[in-house]
């Protein structure tokens, strides 16, 4: 069986192993794990303007496809590091899905019915690539110091910073931290080491994960299978990746011997019957069991946890990776803010209750798509048989079918947001992530208001919609107009609409592309104290 | 509550008839089945989350009800 490419690196000794315990090196930020998360993270940190010391265990990208489904928001954090035209350039684009019971298809659905967005609802990449990637952007950044073979293998929590013990090849040495963020993975050796329980709810079922090598004529869409003709009384997915690889996934039943399932001699009839012919060769095979489970608290002391490590959902909706992105962009500016002393450590509570709330609603989705797949009882499998009869002739039956949701960005509920006083009729809400749309620069060049936001640092930024008198923005805020003499021209009219925009709408956003406030009309004054709030400052 | 449970049939007999004759001839089976589909058209068509949470709370009560009822019939 083919494997897939590996990237190896190698090991170098750093001269901070030469230091006693007592002398250990001090460093503002180290994150441990680099992953798809604790890599964008790292970037985002030195980015701006931090340095970061990344530690992994292990000395290369791990192999299998894994995560494959990166979401469009994804994406406009990956914009903001540098890497997504990588990733999509590689990628394979797709925001078609379709829901087939039997051999019949039952419905389809488009995650991006809409034009003017710079990037798609999705797109398929091996884990194995986007780690890459991320890597080669953290090579060219001084400020990131990445530690293969770095265990961390103890720990002490102290009052204003942490003590990471490190095995290595050449032997153990210490390091001083600030602030730790542990990006390790559902196998978190942190999470233990903090004593955190991480409790949730076991699903049974199994499932047989299958990258396939072939050529061939399907179309780059999601295929999900109620009952198919090939794998009876069970589901089935199908998607495409870059390099004429399909992942199949195949729900086993739960008292399935997982090494018997997975010999290729056993897999091989399965897919040939679900593609009709053998022409294909296996790149990888697992089997997995899933839970759903959450930290109750991400941040301890001086550790601070995300992605994998806070959270495990089920991997039907891509809300694995793509929450832990969601994540390090939510907590890089933050623990930048904090790190310079220009918002209080309380600040980093945001974290855990923006994050904390976003995985709960994951772990609901998500779960909720686990049973409709993998009914638990006689009356929930007659529910769910009623819903695909139903959806045969009726739209809300269609509807109803859970075939996996897909990730879409949380809405927030926090105290850093600024609730409307003022009427909208549409436009996203504080908490809501920044919408794109089309703009034009100037000298008539086209721009998505997403690159206009990169291009305004990524830091606290107004998006404004000129009425002609322009509002003075605070110290250290970005500016984006649109209108005006010398604005951005909303070229397609879709700006205005997707904003909700009259002439002199405010947005005030987050450096992660949130909305901390909007404001029909806004004030030097009613902005300050926006921002004010949105720091943790007030 | 926005549940309502006052009788909204002028017949309501005709109702009643036309639910329990659409069971006629079924199967337990077949009637679970009928059933789960009622359940998710009408839910459907009231198409408001609380009315349908009152009419399942509703229901539960009534079960509980009903089945302390008949321990008390057996004793």
């Amino acid at each position: 069986m083919a494997q897939p490419s590996k990237v190896q690196f190698g090991y170098r000794r750093h001269p901070d192993q030469d230091r006693a315990g007592t002398e250990a090196a001090e460093y503002p930020v180290v994150v441990i794990g680099a992953g798809p998360v604790g890599l964008s993270l790292a970037i985002d940190l030195a980015q701006r303007g931090q340095t970061v010391v990344l530690l992994d265990d292990a000395d290369r990208i791990g192999e299998g496809s894994r995560a494959i489904c990166f979401s469009k928001r994804s994406l406009e954090f990956w914009d903001r590091l540098g890497v997504a035209d990588r990733m999509v350039d590689k990628g394979v684009v797709w925001s078609v899905g379709r829901i087939f019971h039997g051999a019949s298809l039952l419905y389809q659905f488009n995650l991006l019915p809409e034009e003017g967005h710079k990037r798609p609802a999705f797109i398929n990449l091996q884990q194995f690539y986007a780690e890459a990637y991320l890597v080669d952007r953290v090579q060219q950044l001084e400020a990131i110091d990445l530690r293969w073979r770095n265990k961390v293998t103890g720990l002490e929590q102290r009052n204003d910073h942490a003590v990471l013990t490190i095995e290595t090849p050449d032997g153990p040495y210490w390091m001083r931290a600030n602030y730790v963020v542990a990006c390790d993975g559902a196998r978190s050796s942190l999470r233990q080491m903090v004593g955190a329980e991480f409790a949730g709810q076991v699903f049974e079922d199994q499932f047989l994960i299958a990258d396939v090598k072939m050529t061939a004529e399907f179309p780059t869409e999601r295929w999900f299978w109620f009952d198919p003709p090939f794998h009876a009384g069970r589901s089935a997915l199908l998607h495409k990746q870059p390099d004429d690889i399909w992942r199949i996934d195949l729900q086993l039943n739960p008292d399935a011997d997982p090494v018997v399932e997975k010999r290729p001699e056993n897999v091989r009839p399965r897919i040939a019957r679900m593609l009709g012919h053998d022409k294909f060769d296996f790149e990888w095979i697992s089997l997995y069991k899933f839970q759903c489970r959450r930290m109750e608290k991400f941040i301890h002391g001086r550790v601070i946890f995300a992605g994998d490590a806070a959270h495990q959902v089920s991997p039907f909706g891509a809300r694995g990776a793509n929450s832990g992105l969601e994540d390090a962009e939510n907590l890089a500016w933050k623990l930048d803010r904090v790190l310079r002393k220009l918002s209080p450590e309380a600040l980093l509570e945001s974290y855990h209750i923006e994050r904390s709330a976003a995985a709960d609603e994951n772990i609901r989705e998500s779960t909720r798509s686990t049973d409709f797949m993998a009914p638990t009882s006689r009356q929930e499998a007659r529910l769910r048989q009623a819903v695909l009869s139903l959806a045969k002739e009726t739209e809300f039956g269609k509807r109803m079918i859970n075939g996996g949701r897909l990730s879409v960005p949380s809405v927030y509920d926090s105290p850093l947001l600024t609730a409307d006083r003022d009427a909208w009729r549409g436009g996203p809400r504080p908490g809501a992530s920044m919408l794109d749309a089309p703009i034009a620069a100037g000298g008539g060049q086209p721009a998505f208001l997403t690159e206009a936001f990169v291009k305004a640092g990524a830091r606290f930024t107004l998006l404004e919609f000129s009425n002609g008198v322009g509002v003075e923005a605070p110290d250290g805020v970005g500016v984006i107009r649109i209108g005006g003499n010398d604005g951005f021209s909303d070229s397609a009219g879709l700006a205005g609409t997707r904003y909700d925009a009259e002439p002199g709408t405010a947005y005030l956003l987050r450096p992660d592309g949130y909305v901390a406030a909007r404001f029909r009309h806004p004030t030097h004054n009613s902005l300050d104290a926006a921002l004010a709030r949105a720091t943790g400052i007030n | 509550m926005a549940l309502s449970t006052r009788s909204n049939f002028p017949k309501p007999d005709d109702a009643f008839r036309a639910v329990v004759e659409a069971h006629r001839g079924l199967s337990d089976e077949q009637s679970a089945n009928l059933d789960a589909m009622l359940v998710l058209i009408l839910a459907n068509h009231i198409g408001d989350l609380d009315v349908l949470r009152e009419a399942i709370a509703l229901a539960q009560r009534r079960m509980v009800d009903a089945s302390q009822q008949a321990q008390q019939q057996q004793q």
